[in-house]
């Protein structure tokens, strides 16, 4: 499909390639060292590098402490917010989603074609965020029957309910419930896998015109590698509004669960 | 009709919804911006609620948009 619409794949940028560690396997699935895993792990050291410079605990603190800080403070607040004074316990978790997601989409973005290297979007892959929202939902599932054991069900039946509505409500609520992580991980999937694929079209149309002729690049690659700088910084506006959502929606789930309803 | 045909008119049919979504997320902000200017006081408190329910618009658009890449790349 696309090698026929042009010389640019715009999904070739997604596919995951073996660095090294080919030979090495678990129960015969190959688990190499993937361009993916070089991400990951570049994320959690830019992550603690970030995180390590902020945390000297100066009584007056400098630039470094207090962008950490307010990073901090910005979850907890949020957290305070979302689930109170229970949800205490909770904050390292949603730090942790939030600062993983926000770091992979925000080095996904990076221009280091620049210097030859592709840089691998890692939250664009629906496996790494199932994981992340499957996490998220069997933490929801321990606490909520961990605190409230089977009156957790209560979850599926809003106060008020009048008694015939209870079965349909039930089911419908439990759908709901259920589809949670599945829409947690597609959104964050969706939302990097389409401003990429966007981008790397465009980019397409800006070499593909290029190379069609003067007049051509004046009227199509111009305005292309315009609405590409606009688009870049859209980008990163969603790489911090899905990182906040993922994190936002993490705790009031996790809100249903401690507090029901 | 071929079915080569047809996959791409059913990826074409579904960026429609990308759009329907998109009246809905620009719903969500457009109301939030004219009741924050009505009361910009109790703007601030309302964000969450805000990006809720943009994200939960944002994801139907998503779905559609996940509903032309399988037509695309996987069927």
């Amino acid at each position: 499909m696309a090698e026929e619409s042009g010389k640019i794949d715009p999904m070739h940028q997604f596919e995951v390639t073996p660095l090294f560690g080919q030979e090495w396997e678990i129960a015969g699935y190959a688990i190499p060292f993937t361009n993916s895993a070089l991400w990951m792990a570049l994320t959690l050291l830019v992550l603690w590098l970030f995180m390590l410079g902020g945390m000297k605990r100066e009584l007056i603190p400098g630039r470094w402490q207090m962008a950490v800080e307010g990073v901090t403070g910005f979850i907890s607040d949020m957290v305070d917010s979302n689930i109170g004074e229970k949800g205490r316990k909770y904050v390292p978790y949603i730090f942790s989603l939030f600062m993983f997601i926000l770091f992979a989409n925000m080095l996904g973005m990076l221009p280091t074609a620049l210097v030859g290297v592709h840089a691998f979007t890692v939250t664009s892959h629906l496996t790494v965020t199932a994981i992340l929202a499957m996490a998220t939902f069997l933490i929801v599932l321990v606490v909520g029957f961990g605190t409230h054991g089977i009156k957790f069900f209560g979850l599926f039946v809003p106060h008020g309910t009048p008694l015939v509505m209870i079965p349909i409500i039930f089911v419908i609520e439990l759908i709901s419930f259920l589809v949670r992580p599945f829409s947690l991980a597609v959104r964050l999937f969706v939302a990097m896998t389409a401003g990429h694929v966007l981008l790397k079209v465009l980019a397409g149309f800006v070499i593909n015109a290029g190379a069609a002729g003067a007049a051509t690049a004046a009227f199509v690659s111009v305005p292309s590698f315009i609405l590409m700088i606009g688009i870049s910084l859209l980008e990163v506006l969603i790489a911090f509004i899905q990182a906040y959502v993922f994190a936002l929606l993490a705790s009031s789930y996790l809100n249903d669960a401690i507090n029901l309803h | 009709m071929d079915a080569e045909a047809a996959k791409l008119i059913g990826a074409g049919l579904a960026a429609i919804g990308v759009g329907m979504a998109a009246l809905g997320v620009g719903n969500i902000w457009g109301s939030f911006l004219s009741s924050a200017l009505r009361n910009p006081a109790a703007a601030d408190g309302q964000q969450g609620r805000l990006l809720i329910g943009f994200a939960v618009t944002e994801l139907l658009g998503l779905l559609a948009f996940v509903v032309a890449m399988i037509l695309l790349f996987v069927v």
